[in-house]
């Protein structure tokens, strides 16, 4: 039984760090590549979530709806940069925050505008609203499993697009030195903003596949983007590598502590006292592992060597 | 990552014309700040002398960050953490005054509270100072963030004081002669915090270790060769800083008389830097500028609308984009312009 329970909260963390890796990979190209402190990365979650659930309302299909909404984020990234983002980039890191908080509030007003203060659920087609049993006594939802796939699929589509292809060529040259892929010739402006679009259709994917299960709402982005900076700060800022195995971690760790810390607790104190720090303990755990890791770590756990 | 210490114009100190200028304007403000709010009371506007506490408070919090991102040049992204450990620093010790239990710190006893909340914050300070010290930049930017989120959760996570619901003060800090209870009373104490702590920053940044200090943000590295420990000149900044605004935090629980966690998310800490940028980071009286623009804001926007976020979001966007240095850098770049062609 113990084992079981384990197993099924081993997926569950898996499947918060494919979440925060969709999450953090935006983060880390954008960083990486324009140098840029995008602090509305979430705001495009909460997008993403958002367009999702209208579509899956008004077209019936939440298959359809993810196809159609992924295009229309990643055009909203495309739209931002153009218009707020790039004239950003000659900027410190202080005038990205301060711009980009500015965004924030502007996006979630817009949503409040547009979709009304309340959360949207998304319905799940039958297919997918099932659940399968993986072993003997290890019931899990077919949704959490389909999550699981599409993330690391999302990830290994992303380590092929950048290792194997041209346009990945042109990042990893980008993120080693722009100015040079610049004096070469290619099109650094189109490329910061293919690049963005690409940040923003990774994060409002994790958007649409957490949407059918904490619906969406205003506000969502805010609190996943900070631990997505743990994430990527534990990995080293930058480093795609660092960013995917640091988002496993923290995805499991966080969630491992939310089940198990009580537990833990109550072995070395009284029941009573276990039951008032667990929680305080275990909804700290990561920051306190980020603190640990930068302790002796400033630079994060993989740090990119070109940098 | 070069780029990451903000290149601004050396500190007003060094000038004596901008130091005139900008002491003329302070002392103007610090006037109007002296004379409006009792007027605005005595004439049976007393809404407006909250408006005012807690402008003066948001000032308190706005000048103490401006030390470690003005004057440090290091961009701290969580301080809305150290006003929340104030406030609670209020809410915790007068809980168990009224409900029992944690008889150590159980109290309504004013002193208390504020010892509990400069140490507190002080602390805290010191641990994720000595820790976000180690990096600079971007990292800097969102370990802070994150240090200050930790916060949140651990708040948001003891139910005994509310949680996510927050917690009512019944009984504002006890001191002796004063009581908090008169609005006109708490106000002139935030008032007169305000100014000892202008006063004293003032005589900080043209000390030795003020120098130091932004030394260290212009050119770090040459600082270190000519043998200067600037990590510890910015950590005790970072805890002056941290405790300023820990104090900032024991004001604004006594003044609203409800905590909550909300008052810690990282949005509240990107407010209180919109003041500081916006007011102007360099100059000692740029935040309290920022603070009042905030507060006029919020108040002009929220009457003509809801959504009063949308407009404030873009003037925030617009001013990074066409106003760097803020509003005393737009205003001192007018009158330097007029400088040189006089000279």
């Amino acid at each position: 039984m113990e084992s079981s329970l384990l197993l099924i909260q081993l997926l569950n963390g898996l499947q918060l760090g494919i979440l925060l890796f969709l999450l953090s990979a935006g983060l880390t190209l954008t960083f990486g590549i324009m140098d840029f402190v995008n602090l509305a990365h979430g705001s495009l979650y909460m997008l993403g979530a958002f367009l999702c659930a209208s579509l899956t309302l008004y077209s019936g299909s939440f298959v359809l709806a993810v196809l159609l909404a992924l295009p229309l984020t990643a055009l909203a990234g495309f739209a931002l940069e153009k218009i707020v983002v790039r004239h950003l980039y000659e900027r410190n890191h202080l005038d990205h925050v301060l711009a980009t908080f500015g965004l924030i509030l502007c996006l979630d007003t817009l949503a409040h505008l547009i979709w009304g203060p309340a959360g949207i659920a998304i319905p799940l087609p039958d297919t997918l609203n099932g659940q399968v049993e993986l072993l003997t006594g290890v019931v899990v939802p077919t949704f959490r499993l389909l999550i699981i796939g599409t993330g690391l699929l999302a990830a290994l589509g992303l380590y092929l697009l950048v290792n194997h292809t041209r346009i990945g060529m042109l990042i990893r040259a980008g993120a080693s030195n722009r100015t040079m892929v610049g004096a070469l010739g290619v099109d650094i402006s189109t490329l910061f903003s293919g690049v963005f679009a690409l940040g923003a259709a990774l994060a409002g994917l994790a958007g649409m596949l957490v949407a059918p299960i904490a619906e969406a709402s205003i506000g969502m982005g805010n609190d996943i983007i900070i631990t997505t900076f743990v994430v990527i700060i534990i990995g080293g800022i930058g480093s795609m590598k660092g960013a995917f195995l640091a988002a496993l971690l923290i995805g499991l760790i966080d969630t491992l502590g939310r089940s198990f810390l009580d537990d833990l607790f109550k072995l070395l104190m009284s029941t009573e006292a276990a039951e008032t720090a667990a929680p305080a303990v275990s909804a700290m755990l990561v920051y306190l592992l980020m603190a640990a890791v930068l302790a002796v770590r400033p630079q994060g756990l993989f740090p990119p060597l070109s940098r | 990552m070069a780029d990451t210490t903000m290149q601004q114009d050396p500190p007003p100190a060094t000038t004596r014309r901008r130091l005139s200028w900008t002491g003329l304007f302070s002392l103007l403000i610090f006037l109007a700040l002296a004379i409006l709010p009792p007027v605005a009371f005595y004439s049976g506007h007393p809404f407006w002398l909250d408006i005012f506490t807690r402008l003066v408070i948001l000032a308190i919090a706005a000048v103490g960050l401006n030390l470690i991102l003005g004057y440090g040049g290091l961009v701290s992204f969580g301080h809305a953490a150290y006003i929340g450990l104030g406030a609670y620093a209020v809410g915790v010790p007068a809980y168990h005054a009224t409900y029992g239990g944690f008889d150590l710190i159980a109290s309504y006893n004013g002193f208390v509270h504020l010892g509990l909340a400069l140490l507190v914050s002080a602390v805290f300070a010191l641990i994720t100072g000595a820790i976000c010290l180690r990096t600079r930049g971007v990292n800097f930017i969102m370990i802070t963030m994150a240090f200050g989120q930790m916060i949140f959760y651990a708040i948001v996570s003891l139910e005994t004081y509310g949680g996510d619901d927050g917690l009512t003060i019944d009984v504002r800090s006890e001191f002796p002669l004063i009581s908090l209870d008169n609005p006109l009373t708490l106000y002139t104490v935030c008032y007169t915090s305000l100014a000892i702590i202008v006063f004293l920053l003032y005589r900080l940044s043209n000390s030795r270790f003020g120098l130091t200090l932004q030394g260290a943000r212009s050119n770090e590295e040459r600082m270190r060769a000519i043998g200067v420990n600037t990590y510890h000149y910015q950590l005790i900044a970072f805890v002056i800083s941290g405790v300023i605004c820990g104090y900032a935090g024991f004001l604004l629980g006594n003044f609203t008389t409800f905590i909550s966690p909300e008052m810690i998310d990282w949005t509240r800490s990107g407010e209180i830097m919109f003041m500081v940028i916006l007011g102007g980071a360099t100059f000692l009286c740029g935040p309290i500028i920022g603070a009042i623009l905030f507060i006029v804001l919020e108040h002009l926007l929220s009457e003509i609308t809801v959504y009063w976020h949308l407009p404030f979001g873009l003037l925030l966007i617009f001013s990074v984009l066409f106003l760097p240095g803020g509003i005393i850098g737009a205003v001192s770049r007018i009158g330097g312009k007029k400088g040189q062609r006089n000279g």
